[in-house]
């Protein structure tokens, strides 16, 4: 064996990106049969991934995942052959050995060391589990004599790295093979000449050729351009059978060949009909043998001609290459395996980036031309116009499969979030179950990403927060174990996670207490129950009295809040005292696009999030009151909404003195209140890109990104609810009064 | 002079451009590139300096106007105005500029440092003085006019 780095690197990558399925597949067999509804099958899958991962860490020399993975599967096995059934607790320390395996495998692949004995306590309580009628496991002995066992569900490549498989090339003995040839029809015309083949096996080794003459007709019947004979030769070398099939390699498919080893079996069986299939099943067949061909086939006289068909493949014909030494069985299983899941393919994000950055380019792109056309005075019924309308929707649909490229399902982040709730369960001493639903709901995977930390905090908030204590549930009537529910779902174009708990609710009276002692609210202020729940968004505001191990360290709601609304989403809260808290999400469902109403203000063009517009309303006279000088409002049908003057509210014109006749849009805030924002016109309404603003100099507020028009300008990207909350104008005051907004500094370094 | 700068293994090459009547040079290995005069999208509330932000080639690019970055006085613009693109630390940021004048190529021997400014309040963004000919040239630390920590002073 001697391979390059390179190639080892690659496949042990991939065995990484496989661990990560297999991991997944793990997770969710166990909690199947956490939740009830697993089967015999279920448990043949938990084991399945874990033997998996076993063999690949084998095969890579990863001896202490292969130990841990040992011990974990041993006790699967007795789950699987039903001498064990397991219990609660079982599965409990099932899930936690998953989580650590994962980690082991984290480590593994970083090379970042772990603390060992983590493994053994685990090791040990697995022990433990078998009891004493089973065989209990040692991770030494049988680990050692069970590392070359052939490893299931992995793709081929994975034998590589098996130390004694037997794949060493010893020093080759010469040995007898009977070759015979025969070629088809189509190898002459493909160029290839039957002549330069024997002689690169004469090359090779003793040859004694006898030609069939069989096939052939009478002179008058001959065609020149068709093969009529057939050989069978009997050679002696020291090549062994891939090296004499790889001197056929350019008329594969083109002839019948049968390479025999006279002493042994017949190893390659090669004929017109069959090659074809023979070529689909092993598409990726590796390179297993690197040993050096021998020199004959570079010989000019061997090469192939011009005329050689270019679309042999280097990887040569469709030849088993396992050494006959009898190994052969280890590698065919695993090939079935890997056909059924190859309706999926690997990409480099990296490519879908610049994908998706062309398709934003192109999208601006149609926006100039649409512009330009527009000016150019054509005719809307002109063709050109047509054609243009039809690149629009063709944009569109480009944009959208784009985007579908990038959307992930949530249950990655569902399943780290079900490692969270075990984890912080335990610190805490409460027993929670977490429920998940519509973990297929899919979001843009940058979403996914960045939605991880938040998310995190927001569990172990709902854990320790949220639940009460054991004692207290029992005595409230509620069953002792606690319930988290974390859901996903579309909702009208935007993706809404939700993160409940049954717990006792939002102590408001304790948080309003807390937000006065604080300084957050003036003593006296008088607050919805919804303005109370609030307050936990405010930065520096910790409910907990006692700072525990899980949250209470000075991070607060306020920095979710933050990361949430960072990526357009809004977070808002919702509680019912003694039966729990709901914390809501709602983002979009990608970070590139947004639909946007494009509106004009004081010269300068905005484009406002489309979702955030309820309506737009032209004002009569006698719409808008003045409540007190600093806060106008208008009256909506039976409502009372907040006037803001954009314009004015960004600092590019004087506030308007006569409302008649301005045109308003009616927005929805993050925390649901509607507001109204006086604008000068109304553009359009269009899909625009988002780009990001380089923040690191100057964060403008109320501005969440930008994006480029179709005549080149950059528009801003208004967020309004931004806006309001830092509105300094006559609505200044839609926030309560009382509270104290310390907005942060405007200069930081958060970028979008 | 040619044969010094030469010979001289610290040579660098300066930008020069106007700002009103003064001139001053940037290193010429943070200049990205030069465009003319483009209109801004203004930001709300930003600094004053802060001209707001243009389209670069699909990316989107703050724009300062360097004279009020400096703390003089800011003058209307014409279209014989340049935008200097530099690049610090991975950060675009365009220098709107009256005009650019020249390349010239010193070495650090011909750099004196300027006299001591901690009496002024104006923030210290001049790294070094230098004389081409009878003109006195300001050579600009572009690390103090577009790191943000600077703001506050300036």
């Amino acid at each position: 064996m001697s391979n390059t780095p390179d190639p080892m690197a690659e496949i042990r990558a991939s065995f990484f990106i496989e661990c990560e399925e297999l991991l997944e597949a793990l997770q969710d067999g166990l909690m199947q049969l956490d939740g009830g509804d697993g089967d015999a099958e279920t448990i043949n899958v938990v084991f399945r991934a874990v033997h998996s991962i076993k063999g690949g860490a084998g095969a890579f020399g990863l001896e202490r995942l292969v130990r841990f993975a040992h011990g974990l599967e041993t006790v699967l096995d007795e789950v699987r052959a039903g001498r064990m059934h397991p219990d609660s607790e079982a599965l409990k320390t099932f899930f936690v050995a998953a989580d650590h395996l994962s980690d082991l495998v984290r480590v593994s692949r970083d090379d970042t060391p772990l603390p060992e004995n983590q493994t053994a306590d685990l090791l040990t309580q697995l022990n433990r589990l078998l009891g004493e009628d089973a065989a209990s496991i040692d991770p030494l002995d049988e680990v050692e004599e069970d590392i070359d066992f052939q490893p299931m569900g992995l793709s081929l490549d994975l034998d590589l790295g098996l130390p004694d498989i037997g794949i060493d090339i010893a020093p080759p003995q010469p040995a007898r093979y009977t070759v015979q040839f025969r070629p088809a029809p189509e190898l002459f015309e493909t160029g290839n000449e039957p002549f330069l083949l024997l002689r690169t096996l004469d090359q090779m080794g003793d040859c004694h050729v006898a030609c069939h003459l069989d096939g052939l007709p009478d002179l008058g019947d001959l065609n020149p351009e068709t093969p009529y004979l057939g050989w069978t030769i009997d050679m002696t070398t020291e090549a062994d059978d891939n090296e004499i099939a790889s001197v056929f390699e350019f008329v594969d498919g083109l002839c019948s060949l049968t390479i025999t080893r006279v002493d042994g079996d017949a190893v390659v069986l090669s004929a017109p009909d069959t090659a074809e299939s023979g070529d689909a099943g092993n598409p990726a067949l590796p390179i297993l043998d690197p040993a050096p061909f021998p020199p004959l086939v570079q010989d000019p006289a061997a090469a192939p001609t011009p005329t050689d068909p270019p679309q042999r493949p280097d990887d040569g014909p469709a030849v088993d290459r396992s050494p006959p030494t009898g190994a052969s069985a280890v590698n065919a299983p695993a090939k079935p395996a890997s056909a059924a899941a190859n309706s999926v393919v690997r990409v480099d994000l990296d490519r879908i980036e610049r994908l998706v950055n062309l398709v934003g380019e192109l999208v601006i792109n149609q926006a100039m031309l649409s512009q330009s056309l527009e000016t150019s005075g054509l005719s809307p019924h002109s063709d050109a116009m047509n054609g243009l309308e039809e690149f629009q929707r063709l944009t569109r649909d480009i944009q959208d499969s784009v985007m579908m490229i990038r959307a992930q399902p949530v249950k990655s982040l569902f399943q780290r979030m079900s490692r969270i709730v075990r984890e912080s369960s335990a610190a805490v001493g409460k027993d929670v179950r977490l429920h998940t639903e519509g973990d297929a709901t899919e979001v843009d995977k940058t979403v996914i990403e960045r939605l991880a930390d938040p998310l995190t905090h927001m569990i172990r908030n709902a854990v320790d927060h949220g639940l009460e204590p054991t004692e207290m549930r029992v005595a409230a009537g509620k069953p002792e174990q606690g319930r988290v529910r974390l859901t996903a779902a579309h909702k009208s174009g935007r993706v809404v996670i939700e993160v409940s708990d049954d717990g006792g609710g939002i102590n408001r009276s304790r948080v309003l207490q807390i937000a006065t002692e604080k300084g957050l609210v003036a003593p006296d202020a008088s607050l919805s129950d919804a303005d109370i729940d609030n307050l936990l968004f405010l930065p520096g505001f910790s409910t907990a009295s006692v700072v525990s191990d899980l949250s209470g360290r000075g991070v607060g709601m306020d920095v979710v809040r933050t990361a949430i609304q960072a990526l357009g989403g809004r977070i808002s809260i919702t509680s019912v005292p003694g039966e729990g808290t709901t914390f809501s999400i709602s983002l979009p469902l990608t970070l590139a696009v947004l639909d946007g109403m494009v509106v004009q203000v004081a010269d300068e063009t905005l484009v406002l999030p489309l979702n955030v517009v309820v309506e737009t309303l032209t004002l009569r006279h006698g719409d808008v009151e003045q409540v007190h000088p600093r806060l106008n409002v208008v009256r909506v049908r039976e409502d009372f909404v907040p006037l803001f003057d954009l314009g004015e509210e960004l600092g590019y014109r004087a506030g308007v003195k006569d409302y008649e006749g301005a045109v308003v849009l009616l927005i929805t805030q993050d925390n649901g209140a509607n507001a109204a924002l006086v604008i000068d016109k109304i553009q359009d309404q269009r899909q625009v890109v988002i780009k990001g603003l380089d923040d690191s100099f100057y964060r403008a507020p109320g501005i969440a990104a930008a994006t480029i028009l179709g005549d080149g300008q950059i528009a801003l990207i208004l967020d309004p609810s931004d806006i309001i909350a830092n509105a300094t104008g006559p609505g200044g005051l839609s926030v309560p009064a009382s509270i104290n907004q310390e907005t942060p500094p405007q200069i930081t370094g958060l970028s979008l | 002079m040619k044969d010094r700068q030469q010979s001289s293994n610290n040579s660098i090459e300066l930008l020069t451009f106007q700002l009103g009547d003064q001139e001053y040079s940037l290193d010429i290995m943070s200049v990205r590139e030069i465009r003319g005069w483009a209109r801004t999208t203004p930001l709300p509330h930003a600094p004053n300096f802060m001209k707001g932000v243009i389209n670069l080639r699909g990316t989107v690019l703050p724009v300062m106007d360097l004279s009020q970055r400096l703390g003089l006085e800011a003058r209307a613009h014409t279209n014989r105005n340049v935008i200097i693109v530099v690049k610090y630390e991975d950060v675009m940021t365009g220098l709107l500029v009256d005009a650019v004048s020249d390349i010239i190529a010193l070495s650090d021997d011909d750099l004196q440092p300027p006299p001591d400014l901690s009496g002024s309040p104006s923030p210290n963004v001049v790294r070094a003085l230098t004389l081409v000919g009878d003109r006195m040239i300001r050579v600009l630390d572009l690390a103090a006019i577009v790191t943000p920590s600077q703001i506050i002073a300036a």
